[in-house]
């Protein structure tokens, strides 16, 4: 952070001038930023205390909490919740650990590794939409999916045939994110190991530590940013995800997350107030998980003026 | 010598497990796309067929729904929002990093926190005043929705790059009698250039691929692909072929870009924050 020049002080009109100028191209993206996302949130927490569904349009008014408890006791938005948790944390845990194993694999050199590397980002720059796709219809479908059609190649026509959706569907879901999200974490990992400072490592096996030694004591300190930043990252976006659920549920077989629970009560139930407060609850979660980012950001900016 | 054997034969098994990483990790994308080159018939075969005869069948018969105005439209939207995030994100991330203004932190910190609101938290009211002033499937909605969601990302990035130019630098220029327009673009430009590069790639990304805004506030005029592929499939049925050929061409701007600009993908995504 600098400090004022001290003549700028002696000239406080001439400063204010200054801090105008330096304010001003900060000011449309601010202005933007407050209009198009606090205006409508606030609108929501509003709403979440009204009674308003667009199918009785004379019962609107206020509503107290009442619209808070609908959804804490409701059974569908309670196994939401969990869902949601259940998927965040599992597809986040599980691409971040596969991602750091693939990333430690990439970061050596060998004939090829950019040809690896490219091959392993594919499944990130698919369109979600088209990946949920290919999950559900190339890949898990019982008749005609690529899984069941290896089973009948594998071990002929009395192969197991299972319908990987009906039986598994969250865990079907979660499999393709991973796949999807797992290239995405090691990119930031391997930016991360690519960053290390060699020589120290160098010195370190000169010395005779060996390698889980220097990947403890040495690798995994330095990743540490790398792996909470790419956590976050992931899970503010897994938290979010709408097109896996829609796409290869819609929603059912208890696949139902927030953001999937939120657009049905809104866009087919219109019942606006029970979306609202659920939205405000998704809020409220997002909160507790940006407490820990808020910690990883100034660590990060620490980092930066030290 | 032993020792140096079991090192080389390590390495040997390490980079063939890589290998196979990665060959498990891109396969489901080369059957996507070898199964849109089959016929109907021979892409619902079980077990599969794998050396069938080729087929455009599928593209055929994707082409032919007129999928034209969704891609038209989804290009707008990623290439004007993405446009709009850069002259937005460049003077804040200029104003944030030389030469900050005061409690630069707490600003750059109220940009991000609004990436941790879900999207579902706002959707409704915008969605009741879209509709109140008869902006519903309008693709500058979406324009300005994807704008707001890329420009806490963008300035975050750019922010990172710029704070990377040695003040040292910039004092040297002033002394040199450079004016704003020289110093941009003979010392901040060259620095910006890859970051610039890898935002916007990112935000091209990220508005393309989505689906919520677009499902929820756009109808039949402003429609996207990722909204096209979703209807595309309960409309018609089951035709594998299809639906593969469908979503590989609706991928086909992102992969294309993604592999042309993996450097700068990799810089972007690492956000250079952490550096």
């Amino acid at each position: 952070m600098t400090s004022e020049p001290a003549v700028a002080q002696s000239n406080s009109s001439l400063a204010k001038a200054g801090a105008w100028a330096r304010r001003a191209p900060l000011l449309p993206a601010l202005i933007f930023m407050i209009i198009v996302t606090q205006i409508p949130f606030l609108a929501t927490v509003v709403i979440s205390f009204m009674n308003w569904n667009a199918y009785y349009p004379n019962n609107r008014g206020f509503a107290g909490i009442d619209n808070f408890k609908t959804v804490l006791t409701d059974v569908d938005a309670r196994e939401a919740i969990i869902v949601t948790i259940l998927l965040t944390v599992g597809v986040v845990v599980v691409s971040l650990v596969l991602g750091l194993a693939i990333a430690l694999l990439l970061d050596r050199k060998f004939r090829g590794r950019s040809v690896a590397r490219t091959l392993m980002i594919t499944p990130f720059l698919i369109v979600p939409v088209a990946a949920a796709l290919l999950w559900k219809h190339a890949l898990y479908n019982a008749q005609y999916g690529l899984l069941n059609g290896v089973l009948k190649w594998v071990f002929g026509d009395g192969a197991p045939q299972p319908d990987w959706i009906s039986d598994h569907p969250l865990i079907s879901i979660i499999v393709a994110l991973v796949w999807q999200w797992t290239p995405f974490m090691m990119l930031i990992l391997l930016a991360g190991l690519q960053s290390r400072p060699m020589d120290v490592v160098e010195a370190a096996k000169i010395d005779g530590a060996s390698g889980w030694q220097i990947f403890t004591n040495m690798t995994l300190p330095h990743l540490r940013q790398y792996i909470e930043l790419s956590g976050l990252l992931g899970a503010i976006y897994i938290v979010q995800n709408f097109d896996a659920v829609f796409t290869i549920t819609s929603g059912g077989l208890g696949t139902a997350n927030l953001p999937y629970y939120i657009y049905e009560t809104f866009y087919s139930a219109h019942n606006y107030g029970t979306a609202s407060a659920a939205g405000v609850i998704v809020v409220i979660g997002s909160i507790i998980i940006a407490t820990f980012a808020l910690r990883t950001v100034l660590s990060l900016f620490r980092e930066e003026t030290r | 010598m032993r020792v140096a054997g079991g090192k080389k034969r390590t390495g040997v098994l390490l980079t063939g497990a890589t290998w196979i990483i990665s060959v498990l990790f891109v396969f489901p994308v080369v059957w996507m796309i070898w199964t849109s080159f089959h016929s109907e018939t021979d892409a619902a075969a079980n077990p599969p067929k794998v050396l069938s005869a080729f087929s455009v069948q599928g593209y055929r018969s994707f082409f032919g729904s007129n999928p034209w105005p969704p891609i038209l439209n989804s290009l707008t939207a990623s290439v004007i929002s993405t446009i709009l995030v850069l002259c937005l994100a460049l003077p804040a991330a200029y104003a944030l990093s030389i030469r900050p203004v005061k409690k630069w932190s707490d600003v750059l910190f109220f940009f991000l926190s609004t990436k941790f609101m879900p999207v579902v938290a706002a959707l409704l009211p915008v969605y009741l005043f879209a509709e109140k002033v008869h902006f519903l499937d309008n693709i500058w909605l979406l324009i300005i929705l994807y704008t707001s969601m890329n420009l806490p990302i963008a300035v975050w990035m750019l922010r990172s790059f710029l704070a990377e130019i040695p003040a040292e630098m910039l004092e040297a220029a002033q002394v040199d009698g450079a004016g704003l327009i020289r110093t941009l673009r003979e010392i901040i430009a060259p620095v910006v250039m890859p970051g610039i590069a890898s935002a916007a790639l990112i935000c091209f990304i990220f508005s393309w691929n989505e689906l919520l805004f677009a499902r929820v506030l756009t109808g039949t005029r402003a429609e996207t692909a990722p909204v096209f592929l979703t209807g595309f499939v309960t409309s018609q049925g089951l035709f594998l072929a299809q639906v593969c050929a469908a979503s590989f061409v609706v991928s086909l701007p992102v992969l294309a870009a993604g592999f042309a600009a993996q450097d700068k993908l990799v810089q972007g995504l690492s956000m250079g924050a952490v550096r």
